[in-house]
Parts: C-alpha cells; structure tokens; sequence
C-alpha cells in the first residue's frame, strides 16, 4: 500500500491529485500517516509507530487506518 | 486582425478569451477587430481589447451577406487574420476562405467535411468508424419514436437539440415534453443520447491539418453552471486524454481549434460527448498553462511553421467572473443602429 508518487502532498496537509483535479486537506496525523505511505511503509510497521507515539488503543487505532485507507481508495489515490 | 464571439455571458463565446490569448502572444502586436452580431455582446465594449467592432449578418443571412460585409470592413481596417468562433457560421466562413485568402485576409478553419463528421448528429457512426468510444444515439422525428429510442438506449434519456440545449429525461412524459421545446427551438431531428455518468473533462486542442496534433490540454469542471458551463475548472495530467486528442486530430487530419467534451466513467472509460469545431471559452486557461493556441492559430493562419507544444502546467485553475462595464448610452446607440464603434 503506498501513496501514488504524483499526488503532491504540502506541508500544511493539501493533497493535490493531478490525474483528477481532486483537492484534499489532511490534519495532523493524516499528514503523518500519508507520509509514512508515501515512504511505502508497511501498514504494521506503521501502526507499531502510532501506537508509540500517541495516546490511542490499538483497536481504535485500526478503525481510524481502516477509515483513512478506504477514503484515499475511494479516491484512488493509493497505487495499491 | 478580426475575430468573432465577443458574447462573455453566461453561456459565453470564446471570443474575448482568444483577444486576451492573442494579446498576450510575445510574436505579436495585434490590433484586434471585434466582429458581433448583436449590440449587447460584452465583447463590444473592452475598448483595450478591441480597437473598433463591427456588426456582421447572422449566419442564416447566407455568405453573400457575409461577404459584403466583410469586404466592408476590410476595405476599413485591412484585416490580416480572421478567426470565426461560432460554430454556425464556420460554413459560411469556410465557403469565404478561398475568396478571402486571395484578399489577403488569412483563415485556419476545418474542412465542411470535418465539420459534418463532427456535426452531433453523425457523431456516434464517427466513433464507430475511428474506434472512439461515443454514447449511442437515436434521432427523433416525433414523440412517436421515444419508446423505441428508450428500449434501444435505457433510461434515463438524453435528448439534445439540432445545435444546442440538452435535457435529461427520465420518463416518458419529461421526454415528451422535453422532445417538442427542443424541436420548436432548434428543430428536427431532436437526438436521443444514451445517458453516461461520469466525471466531465474538455480538452482544447489545436491541430494542423496534416494529422498533427500541436497542443492538447485537458480541463476538469470544478464548479458548473445551470447551462452546463464551467465556471470554474483545472489543468489535470492524465496520458490518456491528450493522447485521445491526437487519435482525434490523426483520424480526422483536424485543422484549427477543437473541444473534446469528454465524460470518464467510473470504470475509467473516456466517452466522447461532443466535438466543438472551435477554441471553448476557457481557453484562456491554456494560455495560462503555458499553451497559447490562439497565438499558435495566428501563426498557422498565416502560414508559418508551428512547432507542436510542450508540457503544459497541471494544476492552474480558472475561477470566471462576472463584471459590470458601465458604457455610455451613445456607444450602444451607435453600435445598434450604424453596426460598428
């Protein structure tokens, strides 16, 4: 799973997919989390460092990768 | 040099998009001509624009209206170049250009041929014949030849006029209805479309005549009109459609500005929804992106070499605007009843 390598993805959190026009806005961890799929990191890998670096339950934590995951699909802007 | 559309309303022409463009060419110092054919037309009234306009004949006037007034008006401003951007009176132009050319006044238009093979009523055997995905369609002559155009094309209905206007009908009685506004206003026959969904993407184009495509710029509406016009729209990168503008501009050997109307489903195909023989009236949009085709169709008109564009910029919008110009009484006296200011 990995952010597509044309989405432009600002500092402040805009997503831009320039196959579509689309425009985004992400908050704080949706910008982290983009950014660690952008790297191409694995969805476990990438929870473990979640997990350690904010106050959430796992299970939680899945719901909210889970949600954020079917909404960049829904927009087709993950390659896989 | 002259050009027509000056009508910026809410359903506008291209025509002061492509003074803007032309304008703005670096090769250039153009004095522009308006040409219009009614007092109101905004265009009229952008003295920065257009150093004078004139009033032309209505296209159903015939060519030898044209003619005459044309002649006119170049025996007054000595025109160079004329861009015509209506479709309706391409013909008559076209019919002109011979006589015009040996008057020194140069024109870049397609074919009647070419207008015919994109004209919307021969638009699906046009797909058919190039491998061009288009919605299929049923010409209706009466209200009597509905049901067989639905069984044929499914609900619901897309039931567009001879020139203009389209209406989506989902019953029966809303296609009836639908069927004699259109008939009464454009005529016979009126077209039942095959109704696709889908994102609505335009490409302005601009090819040379010998199957070349020079630019292609593909456009997604952001924010649509009640008419259907964009009023807002953005650069987008996607391979597929200038690609789609070039099978178009070989297939056809197009020569000049064209609009692909383009909707993608959401299985990704891209359906050909129209052919406009002409710049949109977004085409300040190109220029924007770094493609000026209306200084590109100077250059063709005039017989120079025109080296196909590069990469255009993906991402620039356009936001349209509406704005007052507030003229003297005279200026549109004048132009009502003398045709020109």
């Amino acid at each position: 799973m990995k952010l597509k390598p044309t989405i432009a993805l600002s500092a402040a959190g805009l997503l831009f997919n320039p196959a579509t026009g689309d425009s985004f806005s992400a908050n704080p961890v949706a910008l982290e989390i983009l950014g660690l799929l952008r790297e191409d990191q694995a969805p476990e890998a990438a929870k473990t460092a979640l997990l350690a670096r904010y106050e959430v339950e796992a299970h939680q934590l899945d719901k909210d990768w889970d949600d954020l995951v079917a909404q960049l699909r829904q927009h087709d802007l993950l390659d896989s | 040099m002259a050009l027509t559309g000056l009508n910026a309303v809410d359903s506008p022409g291209p025509g002061v998009a492509v003074a803007r463009a032309l304008r703005e060419s670096p090769d250039y110092d153009v004095r522009l001509i308006g040409l219009s054919y009614e007092a109101l037309e905004p265009g009229i009234y952008l003295p920065d624009l257009f150093a004078r306009s004139y009033q032309l004949p209505y296209p159903s006037a015939g060519t030898a209206a044209l003619r005459e007034r044309l002649l006119e008006i170049h025996e007054r401003e000595q025109l160079d170049v004329i861009i015509p951007n209506f479709d309706a009176e391409l013909y008559n132009f076209g019919r002109l250009a011979p006589e015009l050319t040996a008057r020194g006044i140069h024109t870049f238009l397609p074919t009647a041929a070419q207008l015919e093979m994109r004209d919307k009523l021969n638009l699906a055997a046009f797909g058919t014949a190039h491998g061009l995905l288009v919605p299929a369609d049923v010409r209706l002559f009466g209200v009597a030849d509905i049901p067989r155009a639905a069984a044929e094309l499914g609900w619901p209905l897309v039931l567009k006029g001879r020139y203009y206007d389209a209406t989506v009908c989902h019953t029966l009685a809303q296609a009836e209805q639908a069927f004699w506004q259109l008939q009464a206003r454009w005529g016979a026959p009126v077209l039942a479309q095959q109704f696709v969904a889908g994102q609505e993407i335009n490409v302005a184009g601009l090819a040379d005549g010998r199957g070349q495509l020079l630019s292609a710029v593909p456009m997604r509406k952001l924010f649509i009109t009640d008419k259907g016009k964009a009023w807002a729209g953005i650069t987008i990168a996607d391979e597929a459609l200038p690609a789609l503008a070039r099978r178009f501009a070989e297939a056809t050997r197009w020569r000049g500005g064209f609009e692909l109307e383009l909707m993608r489903t959401l299985a990704g195909e891209l359906f050909i929804m129209e052919i406009n023989p002409r710049f949109p009236a977004w085409i300040y949009l190109a220029v924007g992106a770094g493609h000026n085709q209306p200084a590109a169709l100077l250059q063709l008109a005039r017989g120079e070499a025109v080296r196909e564009f590069g990469a255009y910029a993906v991402g620039k919008m356009f936001v349209r605007y509406a704005w007052d110009l507030v003229v003297d009484n005279a200026d549109f006296q004048q132009m009502a009843s003398l045709g020109e200011l």
